[in-house]
């Protein structure tokens, strides 16, 4: 700081603006952003690995916990590829309360995002409304599924609960106070200066960088990119659902709080129609435990973007391969370009506005040289002996730790 | 001598300060709570901040300035408790008053966010730094339509001692209308020396963490809030004796009473303000401060010079 004008803060892994970990380093030259590097991998959990060593069934449930706010984005993007591997047809019925639930779900993640977007401009009190309002949508989701967040309603062959016409009446009267809520940040979105002042103009991303760095979601929409999963490849219900892509031509964080609040209103209309139009019938068809051989890739629209789940089966009981690419992977490397000659304050806003879900989009991916002699493949064993040996070899010996323990509590 | 140490130690010093700055953080929070649909803290939370953080350890950086960091929060303190030996609390004269009073007062309610300019920039830490920097660099904005609304209208008074411009209020209470935007500009203004939304820029929570106090805690981080609490009843206890101070006729008790109010008007108004807004940037704070504030304190001193030449001829 002393010889140069140039700072280097770091923002994160632990920082107030950030609610997962993950690595930030500014280079700032007074107020304005010279560069950033991004890290990503604090929370890699191998969850990928982990769904290889076991059943289908059980990697439902671990699936769901990919996110812990677009959980049923995951799952039903993993059981669609199961049952395209599986060849199952999975009833109306199902796939017409699937659409619901991610309809609701969108609401609440939509909402968690307004609010956040607020604190991150130092806006606490549209935080505390959208928050207060998004409880409507999280007591809804409790009702139908059991669960504020990880619903457990999918399983493979349709969902495990049906929905009562009382349910479906609380549904309504719930968006409906919700829609009259949204109207009202709309209203607050397109009039209060501060908000406007603090959002347009800040983490601009035109349409060809967008294309080219492969933005997905509101992100994307936001830029005038024309693209939503659930309109160019129906899945679940939505071939038999009218509602409008929302796009918007501002390229900026206002644009991307507009699409939010857009699409509000439109999953509203959609919950309404699942609703008018759920058939009657089955909810669920019996599925084999063993999944055929195949291999499949499954689309979904989650709130963040699209998100696409990549199963192969050698025709047992488990996967052979899980492959999930979160939204966030998509939108992470738009930030930087989005970051471009702005403000430090302008930063935490920019990174908020992809509505960025590290944990979900730790995954990874080692680009091995394949001429280099350095390079081996461990096996399990291999890896648990390497571990023990090299924390033996840094004085730390856990089967020691654990003997004295247990001597201790016989004592 | 004994006198003036209970004056300066126990009421109106640094005690009754201590804790009517307190009971006025428990009104802002409140207020603040209720506005956000929220129910807020009980009466006794912002009590219990304090002792806890006072029961702290304190954790000095060792690349800090060991001195430097641990005298500019005491620094601050001493030079917010002050001012309110020189503000008329209970009656239309304060206990030290002189003609000039009210220049005093202004620069003593300068010197903490300087004091926390020094702490922030010896603590070494690089979000300390960023956030003194953009304290001062505020300061710079806010100062002067803060400095113009308030001698605008003791301009009025024609004299430059605070209980003078108490007396002439309180004898011409019509007058103080004419006051009403200095007012306005003087509580916006004010919220940038609090560092509260959407002037709170250098403690900006999720860009610099906590500013300039990011390094700081346990006795020390207690002494710096308190700065805050205090600056901020200070300056409502200003505002109230020069723009409304018509409480302090009515006798001692009453009248103390009656402006404690006043005060906590004032403090409830600032938390109205910023429940409603968002943070500006650095950049559009000072361009607000200078294209909207400082133009219209221009015309708030223009009005008050022509008022001057037409009343009290």
């Amino acid at each position: 700081m002393h010889d140069s004008d140039k700072f280097k803060i770091p923002m994160g892994p632990q920082h107030p603006a950030l609610k997962e970990p993950e690595g930030f380093s500014v280079a700032l030259k007074g107020e304005k952003i010279m560069g950033v590097d991004i890290r990503l991998g604090y929370n890699h959990r191998g969850i990928e690995k982990a769904c290889e060593e076991r059943s289908y069934i059980q990697d439902l449930y671990l699936i769901e916990r990919v996110c812990g706010i677009c959980s049923h984005s995951h799952s039903t993007c993993f059981v669609q590829a199961v049952e395209e591997i599986a060849g199952i047809s999975v009833p109306k019925r199902a796939l017409y309360i699937r659409t619901l639930v991610a309809e609701l779900e969108r609401v609440h993640s939509h909402l968690l995002w307004l609010g956040v977007a607020g604190h991150e401009i130092g806006f606490d009190t549209l935080l505390m409304y959208t928050w207060r309002d998004r409880e409507i949508v999280m007591d809804i989701l409790a009702m139908l599924t059991g669960n504020r967040v990880n619903y457990g309603i999918n399983i493979i062959g349709g969902v495990r609960r049906d929905i009562a016409p009382e349910q479906a009446r609380d549904i309504l009267k719930g968006v409906d106070t919700l829609e009259e809520r949204t109207k009202y940040y709309i209203e607050v979105a397109s009039e209060e200066t501060t908000l406007i002042k603090r959002l347009s103009g800040v983490g601009v991303l035109f349409y060809d960088d967008a294309l080219r760095l492969d933005a997905v979601g509101p992100t994307a929409r936001a830029s005038g990119i024309n693209r939503d999963v659930r309109r160019d490849d129906p899945y679940a219900a939505y071939s038999e659902i009218k509602f409008d892509v929302i796009t918007d031509m501002h390229c900026d964080v206002y644009g991307r709080t507009l699409v939010r609040v857009k699409e509000l209103m439109e999953a509203y209309k959609i919950i309404r129609q699942c609703i008018k139009n759920m058939p009657d019938g089955p909810i669920l068809v019996k599925a084999p435990r063993k999944i055929p051989v195949g291999e499949a890739i499954s689309r979904y629209e989650a709130p963040r973007g699209e998100d696409v789940h990549y199963v192969k089966s050698n025709g047992g009981e488990k996967p052979d391969r899980v492959k999930i690419r979160a939204p966030t992977l998509a939108n992470v490397q738009a930030v930087k370009c989005m970051l471009k000659d702005r403000y430090l304050a302008d930063m935490p806003i920019v990174i908020a506005a992809i509505d960025p879900c590290f944990s979900c989009t730790d995954r990874l991916v080692a680009v091995r040289n394949a001429h280099s002699s350095n390079e081996k493949i461990l096996s399990w064993e291999a890896l648990r002996k390497y571990g023990i040996d090299w924390h033996k070899a840094h004085g730390i010996d856990l089967a020691l730790v654990s003997d004295n323990f247990r001597k201790r509590m016989e004592c | 001598m004994i006198r003036e140490l209970f004056y300066i130690l126990i009421f109106p010093g640094l005690l009754f300060v201590s804790i009517f700055s307190l009971v006025a953080e428990f009104v802002d929070r409140k207020i603040y709570a209720r506005l956000q649909n929220r129910i807020g803290p009980p009466w006794f939370q912002t009590f219990a901040d304090f002792v806890k953080l006072l029961g702290k350890e304190d954790v000095v950086p060792t690349a800090a300035n060991r001195r430097m960091f641990g005298v500019a929060p005491l620094f601050a303190l001493t030079s917010a408790v002050t001012v309110f030996l020189y503000i008329p609390l209970w009656s239309t004269e304060s206990l030290f008053s002189f003609n000039g009073d009210i220049i005093m007062i202004l620069y003593l309610l300068t010197v903490p966010t300087l004091a926390f300019f020094i702490g922030g920039w010896y603590s070494t830490s690089l979000y300390a730094r960023i956030g003194s920097v953009r304290g001062v660099t505020q300061l710079f904005a806010y100062e002067v339509p803060l400095f113009m609304s308030i001698l605008a209208a003791t301009l009025l008074a024609n004299t430059w001692s605070l209980s003078e411009v108490v007396v002439f209020y309180t004898t011409h209470p019509w007058y103080s209308l004419f006051n009403i935007p200095g007012f306005c500009i003087s509580l916006i203004a004010f919220l940038g020396k609090l560092e509260k939304t959407p002037f709170d820029i250098p403690d900006a929570e999720t860009e610099i963490v906590a500013g300039a106090f990011t390094e700081y805690s346990g006795r020390l981080l207690a002494i710096l809030k308190l700065t805050i609490n205090v600056e901020m009843v200070v300056g409502s206890v200003l505002f109230a004796a020069v723009f409304f101070p018509f409480g302090l006729t009515l006798g001692p008790v009453l009248g103390f009473i009656v402006f404690m109010f006043e005060v906590l008007a004032v403090v409830a108004l600032l938390s109205l303000l910023r429940t409603v807004v968002a943070r500006l940037r650095i950049d559009q704070m000072i361009n607000f401060c200078w294209k909207f504030l400082v133009p219209v304190a221009f015309v708030q001193l223009l009005l008050n010079l022509i008022m001057k030449g037409i009343l009290l001829r």
